[in-house]
């Protein structure tokens, strides 16, 4: 940065949604406990609302926030009836690995 | 004047056989079916009494239009001149007389409803094709009683050789039908139409080439239809059929369609010499030909096979020397006195309850009086002696023969004398000496000898009662009978012409009445040459190496296992193959791992970006 | 310069708390990590003039849905996480999908915001819940009400699914 600028860029915000983004799909490919996975998308949804903000800190609409707001009642259903099936699951089944959840393999 | 009655009476009456025929007692088919032709000759006689003079204003009568394409106009027309009336006529009266006869002929076969109403659609066809006035019903017609052939000489179907030979009369005629068919695509191309009104005045400005092209393919349909050279190997294997088919159709009717599409058709042959010289000289080798085969046969319907062969020859010869009425009187006078031959064949075979050959026959002569009289009067009639009407008819051709070309004449003359000596043969070894079969043979009901009687008076006063020269003069452009002076008188033609055919009968007595070693003594005597004409020149035998087997093993090797088999199946199996494959390759992708299915949904999501970027969603 | 030093704070602590939250192999642990996402996120919305949804971020993720996932956690007494089973794909492809995301992504940040505006902590006052407010209320009034099926449904399916079976 040649000069300092008195205050954030839009595009850093940007760039930090997407790392926070990546690191939310890391986690979802990588991590074999369904509760993480699931903690992944949470973070993922969080990046991508951060994103939002910062458009409609862009356009100076309200609307922007609107968005992050139905984003964040859809997370919240998703997780409870994620967290519901994960508790299933675990009834049925004894494991939280998702690799062992695999009755659909061809 | 509803002259669609003609044909649809017949057409009636195969409605009524053959789809309740199976319920209906013997009577009432009977009923329908000899009234339905009977009916149909009643109408015939009234329109030719009502009609007046039909050379001057023949009968036209349009009843509907069948294609309409463009300036090509086709319409369901019939048209009656002077002869159409003689061949419905012939067609009618003949006809009723064999369904007259049918009916105890065939009281003891199985699926007597179906040759009657086979019979009657035989019927039908027969009259739409001399009824036509344009090309395409004659064609309609033609291919009818094509299919009605088959039907009836596969009339036995549990029989593998009647089956066979009803194939081989269908495919023959085929390859004749496929000549016809071309030369009415050239008719279309080169007249527009296909009416015989439209079409036959327009000949004269047409170029010889053309003409004569379309002539020619004409001659191979007629070729087909009428058992010539080289198409006539259907006929002997046609007498499968029961007896009145072989009398109705392959004698009085159907082979007799060739020579009169010809005639009718005589101002393109007119104008086409090469074709004209073409159809007479296939009919003067045709008439030799199957003479020669003729004289060694001992199956009765054989031999009367030949004859019919032969005798159609003579009517080619005729109609190609330009004498086209003297061609149409030699094929009513035939049509009389085969009908009667094959007819008292079959009074014969039911004699001996179903011997055909001659071989077992004999001294029938005291068993059945009145075939042997009918019969008689057939054989004379056929050899030609003094006025009978094949004596008349016969002449007329051979006079014309001989203005033409002399030694179509001399020909004519030998196979006229081969011809009776032949048909004697055949009368002689069936009802002189002693009788040589097993069984005992007894003579026929007054429902088979009736129309026998009708056909042996026919066969000897027709000639006299109908003159058909007289009758059709001024149809035909070239002046018949019209000779050079240096050559013999017409009487002296006639008088050899009789002369070699009483020696034919006089040498048949001999060979087969008072000596009747010497025809062993001739065929030992001949050896080789017996045995090829016996074996009618192995001509049979020589299609099937060169054409039949042949083509049967192209098909087999190349058309079913190559193209059908393996390419398409292959294609279509292949096909299904292929799906198989990239769906067990795809399936690879479900693993039911959840894991991959992350990594495959990020893939997609950086595949679906860049596709966004480079497509510049802004 | 306040904003600079604020944003730069908060997003590192986020970032570090994501690295953790993947990184950590009792499921307990990343939940934590996870609340000190949402926490640093609160701010910088803060940092980008919606109040609101800083609020909502605390009050809904935070406070209700991050409470949730703990009590799942106890609930199931989820231990360490045990590496059994593969899958191929993802030990192959994983990485480097990662990586390609990461580069489209920050290949059209850089060719679509190469001169972005700055960010100034109070230049955007329309996120008050006022403002807020009236454009839910108003403009958004079918989605909002169409969410509150969404959650009713949710619930359903949350009772049916977790309750014991009737024998």
């Amino acid at each position: 940065m040649p000069a300092i600028p008195n205050g954030v860029p839009e595009s850093w915000y940007l760039a930090l949604s997407a790392i926070l983004f990546v690191i939310g799909v890391a986690g979802f490919v990588f991590r074999r406990n369904i509760i993480t996975v699931f903690m992944c998308i949470e973070l993922m949804l969080n990046a991508v609302n951060l994103s939002f903000v910062t458009f409609a800190n862009h356009y100076k609409q309200v609307s922007g926030h609107i968005f992050t707001f139905f984003v964040m009642v859809v997370a919240a259903a998703e997780a409870a009836v994620g967290l519901a099936i994960i508790l299933t699951v675990f009834k049925n089944r004894s494991t939280l690995n998702i690799d062992e959840v695999d009755s659909l393999k061809n | 004047m509803h002259l669609w009655l003609i044909p649809a009476l017949p057409f009636v009456g195969f409605l009524i056989n053959g789809v309740f025929g199976r319920k209906l007692s013997k009577t009432v088919i009977n009923l329908i079916a000899v009234l339905s032709v009977v009916l149909s000759f009643a109408l015939v006689v009234k329109v030719y009494l009502t009609a007046g003079d039909l050379a001057a204003t023949p009968l036209h009568a349009h009843y509907f239009t069948w294609i309409q394409s463009g300036a090509f106009n086709v319409g369901w027309d019939f048209s009656v001149d002077k002869l159409t009336m003689i061949m419905l006529m012939i067609v009618t009266g003949v006809g009723s007389l064999i369904h007259i006869y049918s009916t105890g002929y065939m009281e003891h076969e199985e699926g007597y409803y179906r040759f009657f109403a086979y019979l009657n659609l035989f019927m039908f066809f027969m009259l739409t094709l001399v009824l036509a006035g344009n090309y395409l019903l004659l064609f309609v017609g033609w291919e009818g009683v094509g299919l009605c052939s088959y039907l009836l000489v596969g009339f036995y179907i549990v029989k593998d050789s009647a089956t066979t030979a009803g194939n081989k009369a269908f495919i023959v005629n085929r390859v004749g039908d496929f000549g016809f068919s071309l030369a009415m695509f050239l008719i279309v191309v080169n007249f527009g139409s296909l009416d015989f009104g439209q079409v036959l005045p327009a000949v004269a400005g047409k170029p010889t080439g053309t003409l004569t092209a379309i002539a020619l393919l004409l001659l191979v349909g007629a070729c087909g239809k009428s058992a010539q050279f080289p198409l006539y190997v259907w006929l002997p294997d046609a007498m499968e059929g029961p007896t009145p088919v072989s009398a109705l159709i392959h004698a009085a009717t159907m082979v007799t369609a060739g020579v009169y599409m010809i005639t009718r058709s005589a101002p393109i042959f007119t104008h086409a010499p090469a074709a004209m010289e073409t159809v007479a000289i296939i009919g003067i080798f045709t008439a030799f030909f199957a003479a020669t085969i003729g004289l060694t046969q001992f199956d009765i319907k054989k031999v009367f096979a030949y004859s019919t062969i032969s005798q159609l020859g003579y009517m080619f010869l005729g109609v190609g020397v330009g004498a086209f009425s003297a061609g149409v009187w030699h094929l009513m006078t035939h049509a009389f006195f085969k009908a009667l031959l094959f007819l008292g064949a079959g009074s014969v075979i039911h004699a001996c309850h179903g011997e055909q050959d001659m071989r077992h026959m004999g001294g029938l002569k005291k068993y059945a009086p009145w075939t042997c009289l009918v019969l008689a009067c057939a054989s004379l009639a056929i050899s030609g002696f003094p006025f009978t009407s094949g004596y008349f008819s016969k002449d007329a051709i051979l006079g014309a023969a001989y203005a033409y070309a002399p030694w179509m004449y001399w020909v004519g003359v030998v196979t006229a004398g081969m011809t009776a000596f032949y048909v004697w043969r055949a009368f002689w070894m069936t009802f002189w000496g002693d009788y040589r079969g097993h069984g005992h043979p007894h003579e026929s009901s007054w429902t088979m000898l009736g129309p026998l009687v009708v056909l042996a008076v026919l066969s000897i006063i027709g000639g006299f009662v109908f003159n058909v020269p007289e009758i059709l003069s001024g149809m035909f452009p070239i002046a018949e009978g019209a000779k050079d002076a240096g050559a013999p008188s017409e009487m002296m033609l006639t008088a050899i012409s009789v002369a070699f055919g009483l020696a034919g009968i006089g040498l048949s007595y001999l060979m087969y009445v008072v000596n009747t070693s010497i025809p062993d003594k001739i065929t030992s005597a001949l050896g080789g040459v017996y045995t090829l004409v016996y074996n009618k020149y192995f001509v049979d035998e020589a299609y099937d190496a060169v054409i039949v087997h042949p083509l049967i093993q192209g098909s087999e090797s190349v058309l079913w296992k190559t193209a059908d088999a393996g390419i398409i199946d292959g294609i279509v199996n292949g096909a299904g193959t292929q799906s198989q494959g990239l769906g067990n390759i795809l399936k690879l992708i479900q693993s039911g791992n959840i894991r991959s299915y992350a990594t495959w949904v990020v893939i997609g999501a950086v595949a679906l970006i860049v596709a966004i970027g480079i497509g510049g969603a802004r | 310069m306040v904003d600079l030093l604020f944003f730069g704070l908060f997003a590192a602590v986020a970032v570090l708390c994501a690295i953790n939250v993947v990184v950590q192999k009792h499921p307990i642990s990343s939940a934590l990590s996870l609340v000190g996402v949402m926490a640093s996120l609160a701010v910088l919305y803060l940092l980008l003039g919606a109040p609101f949804i800083a609020m909502a971020q605390i009050i809904v993720y935070a406070g209700a849905v991050m409470v949730l996932f703990v009590f799942v956690i106890m609930l199931l007494n989820a231990g360490i996480e045990v590496r059994r089973g593969r899958s191929w794909m993802a030990t192959i492809f994983g990485i480097p999908a990662l990586l390609g995301l990461l580069g489209v992504l920050a290949c059209l940040l850089v060719r679509w915001f190469p001169d972005a505006p700055i960010v100034k902590f109070g230049d955007f006052p329309g996120g008050s819940p006022r403002d807020f407010g009236y454009a839910l209320f108003t403009q958004y009034l079918l989605p909002f009400e169409v969410t509150s099926v969404l959650i009713l449904i949710a619930i359903l399916g949350a009772v049916v699914l977790a309750r014991k079976e009737l024998d």
